[in-house]
């Protein structure tokens, strides 16, 4: 687990050795972002939605002491088990117990991010208990021994083909074959066993009410339900910020969820579970894992608003130009970025920077993040405490001292032309970066000052 | 016990002493239109079927039409044609259902789901593991928003609840739709109007 | 009405006919113009690679430029944004009075100015790529993600120049992958990003590729070269100021 992990910038170079699938992933990305674009704007009061949601969800975050309280009353009430665990330990320990006293090695888990997160997976595993994704692109990730690239499109980077020969080999199908209708019939036959089988069914959660103590989870394909429904038992994993207080604020975010993840309408299943299903024992989990501390971080607490939708990974330039896999962290694009290093600074130190700030994620946040001040913000987080190249670090100061003194600046540019001379030069590399595919720019024959002064100040405009 | 104290503890440390108000839900009013025929196009545009009805027999006749004698046909609608099930029974012994026929509360146009609860559901597995799946709708219960929906069921306290927009489905393979991916291959709403 | 010209550094070492026509145009339009000498750079290199702590002499040596004037003006959306969200001095009222008066040079001619017509001539179809920090910081233009009506200063402008085609693109608004540090720190994806933004203004017919930020043009021109493309680069103020 703690191997060195290779950073953003060299992972998205080696995305980019194969530009026809750069270009595949960056088109199929921009499909769904337009789709999204397209369902936004059957909704007149779109921006008004997300400010609402956006409000709803500023209010959670200062009130969640009493809304977790009031959550775990109802839910409660409604006899569900609920658990508070501290981090991804103890998350992992109390849901294997509860797998362990029912006596039961094989489970089926439907999507969840918190798990991801985790690592719930390769823990169970461990422990000899068989988890099998349920989710169609994250079972065929899971085949593949991956983690998913996308938090609602898991296998997006996958091509059909490459996925007719993973269910060739897995689940026996023709070898060639590679038509989604085909593929998606032989993963349902594939995974009804498993939910037939199953006797424990694991679920995320995407919005918990605290006025009624029901958990909310959306899904397409219907998994997380006939997982549950056909199971002994269920545990729904959340981390606490997925509170909302009341059942009519659903309206708002469930009328941006799918919009924003898909341009869907809405999910085809947004399932409320209040109660077990008679026989059937309901657990879920609280899971902290670094949020309370993050929630004291005036400029990095209202990361916590995020409902996972995935809009901002779609329209972002940067992540649909190197891959989800390309940020290491199960939360890719511009929200993991803001998401990971509040985790583990040194591990996720690249990723802040793994942007351009152009905006656009901010913009399509149906809860209205702003995430690229925030990737700003931990830009200076991450070099105050020391997580940089100390190459890096000698060219601006290098660039800052030349900056604040207008004497040195004028004679270093005039020798070197400052700009193209530091820039490159923050790189640790042999060959100039900018010079590797781009010309560089012309050098004139003055720089404007000079030019000023020579055709402005004779004139008798003087500064 | 010791984690959930830390982690309240945690939490009681007040962030603010002027917390973000809540916003009024109510400042969303419904859209312009016939609900019914919005419904009816977007359900058709995220894969649903829709049939006008004006009677239950219609609908009798609809289903006597697609489906063979065969098959296993499951109603929770009184009206409509189909074997009841016994209380208690094993969910799992419906994997063979080929249609079920449920009566949902009502529909929402915005997004054409359907809002059903448990106590309609015969077993709450049953909108899931089935083949096929058709829902009795009358037009006079379509409902413009979501807001709407939510101002509609109230405090109700159904263990279990769900809104349905149409057949399972799929894009997870190069993002061609495929529907039925695990539950219902098909989606037919009947609009009952009276 | 007091008229400060702040240059952005990257403008002023590699692309000062920008500089020029921008202190021209200004002067057509009777505006009394005057350009601090002793002006460096707004310290955005720093401070967007995690170093705002070190910009204080920068930024001081800013102040010191600009105070006093009714606007300071500026030919770059990034550059006129970084000044209006970041800058900081010793002289606190004195930096927060120049947030408040800096402008980017479209949004000064369209808001402050209240340019309706130009006297400008420019034969040629020409692709608007709109930069990031001008269009969603300084909202120069309607961003395609907000639900929204559409408006834009700068196509407003170049409305207004004899002669000009706009052509249309298949994404008005994507990041071109400068960045700042980010062209060299992500090379890979910087170039991508650069690539595609080029492709989409060549086969939509543009002869020249214009817009509000020469960093933007200077990463894109260099992609333009590399591929020998006729094909150029022209800032928005060069446009507005060629003459009939």
């Amino acid at each position: 687990m703690e191997q060195k992990i290779q950073d953003h910038a060299i992972l998205a170079d080696k995305f980019n050795k194969d530009i026809p699938r750069v270009d595949w992933h960056d088109k199929t990305l921009w499909f769904i972002r337009e789709k999204r674009d397209k369902a936004a704007w059957q909704i007149a009061e779109w921006e008004e939605l997300r400010e609402a949601a956006s409000q709803v969800k500023n209010n959670v975050l200062d009130n969640l002491h009493d809304y977790l309280l009031e959550f775990e009353k109802q839910a409660q009430q409604n006899g569900v088990t609920v658990h508070w665990a501290a981090n991804a330990e103890e998350h992992n320990r109390i849901v294997h117990a509860i797998i362990k006293e029912h006596g039961v090695t094989d489970i089926v888990k439907s999507k969840s991010m918190l798990t991801e997160e985790c690592h719930l997976n390769e823990y169970l595993q461990q422990q000899g208990i068989t988890v099998v994704d349920t989710d169609l692109g994250e079972r065929i990730v899971q085949l593949a021994g991956e983690p998913p690239s996308h938090i609602v499109l898991p296998c997006i980077h996958w091509k059909k083909e490459e996925i007719g020969e993973l269910f060739h080999q897995h689940l026996g199908t023709p070898k060639g074959n590679a038509d989604p209708q085909f593929l998606t019939a032989a993963a349902r036959e594939h995974l009804r066993q498993r939910f037939m089988t199953s006797r424990v069914a694991i679920t995320g959660v995407n919005f918990a009410v605290a006025e009624t103590g029901e958990v909310v989870v959306c899904t397409n394909e219907g998994n997380a339900d006939l997982g549950v429904q056909l199971a002994e038992v269920h545990i729904a994993c959340m981390g606490i910020e997925k509170i909302i207080p009341q059942r009519k604020h659903l309206g708002i975010f469930l009328r941006l969820l799918a919009r924003s993840a898909t341009g869907q309408p809405v999910t085809t299943y947004s399932s409320h579970f209040r109660k077990p299903r008679p026989g059937q024992t309901m657990h879920i989990v609280l899971v902290d894992n670094g949020r309370s501390e993050r929630l004291q971080q005036e400029s990095f607490r209202n990361a916590l608003k995020c409902i996972r939708c995935g809009a901002c990974m779609n329209t972002c330039p940067v992540y649909r130009r190197s891959g989800g896999h390309s940020y290491h962290y199960a939360i890719a694009g511009p929200i993991g970025s803001i998401l990971a290093p509040g985790l583990d600074m040194k591990k996720h130190a690249d990723l802040p920077f793994a942007s351009t700030l152009c905006g656009s994620c901010s913009n399509v946040c149906p809860v209205k993040i702003n995430i690229h001040e925030q990737l700003y913000e931990w830009r200076q987080v991450l070099v105050k405490s020391g997580h940089v190249s100390p190459v890096k670090k000698a060219g601006i100061s290098g660039m800052a001292a030349v900056l604040s003194r207008p004497g040195i600046y004028k004679v270093s540019g005039a020798v070197g032309r400052w700009f193209m001379k530091y820039i490159p030069a923050l790189v640790n590399n042999k060959l100039n970066p900018w010079y590797k595919q781009r010309e560089m720019p012309a050098v004139p024959k003055q720089s404007f000052n000079e030019w000023y002064r020579q055709n402005r100040k004779q004139n008798g405009k003087q500064s | 016990m010791e984690s959930r104290a830390k982690i309240l503890q945690a939490l009681s440390k007040k962030f603010t002493d002027h917390p973000a108000p809540l916003p009024d839900v109510k400042a969303f009013p419904p859209t312009a239109g016939d609900p019914v025929d919005k419904f009816e196009f977007i359900l058709r545009g995220i894969g649903g079927r829709t049939v006008r009805v004006s009677s239950y027999t219609e609908i009798d006749e609809y289903i006597a039409k697609e489906y063979t004698s065969g098959a296993r046909i499951i109603s929770l609608v009184k009206e409509v044609a189909g074997s009841a099930i016994t209380p208690d029974i094993d969910p799992h012994t419906f994997e063979n259902v080929d249609l079920v026929v449920l009566q949902p509360h009502f529909g929402v146009a915005e997004n054409g789901a359907a809002w059903i609860t448990s106590d309609r559901m015969g077993d709450r597995a049953l909108p899931f593991i089935s083949q096929h799946i058709a829902l009795v709708i009358t037009t006079d219960s379509i409902l413009h928003t979501m807001h709407e929906a939510y101002e509609q069921i109230g405090n109700a306290d159904h263990p279990f609840g769900t809104f349905i927009a149409g057949p399972s489905k799929t894009a997870d393979i190069e993002q061609s739709l495929v529907l039925g991916a695990h539950g219902p291959k098909s989606m037919t709403v009947f609009l009952l109007s009276r | 009405m007091k008229v400060a010209l702040f240059v952005p550094c990257y403008v002023d070492q590699f692309y000062p006919q920008v500089a020029i026509a921008t202190l021209e145009l200004l002067e057509k339009l009777g505006v009394d113009v005057t350009y601090p000498e002793s002006q460096t750079c707004c310290g955005q290199p720093m401070a967007n690679s995690g170093f705002e702590h070190l910009t204080h002499g920068c930024n001081d040596n800013f102040v010191n430029n600009f105070s006093g004037y009714d606007y300071i003006v500026c030919p770059s959306g990034s550059c006129t944004l970084h000044v209006k969200d970041h800058l900081h001095a010793t002289n606190e009222t004195a930096a927060a009075g120049i947030r408040k008066r800096v402008y980017e040079l479209t949004e000064f001619l369209t808001d402050v100015l209240k340019v309706e017509n130009l006297t400008s001539h420019f034969q040629h179809k020409v692709g608007l790529h709109q930069s990031c920090h001008g269009q969603r910081g300084l909202k120069i233009s309607q961003m395609s993600e907000l639900v929204s009506a559409p408006f834009s200063k700068t196509e407003k402008l170049l409305h207004m120049v004899k002669g000009l085609e706009l052509i249309k693109l298949s994404r008005t608004d994507e990041c071109c992958g400068f960045g700042g540090t980010f062209c060299v720190a992500e090379e890979a994806v910087s170039v991508k990003m650069g690539i595609d933004r080029v492709a989409d203004h060549v086969t939509h017919g543009a002869n020249y590729i214009t817009g509000n930020d020469m960093s933007c043009l200077m990463h894109l021109e260099g992609i333009l070269r590399r591929q020998q493309s006729p094909v150029k680069v022209i800032h928005i103020a060069e446009i507005l100021n060629a003459a009939e």
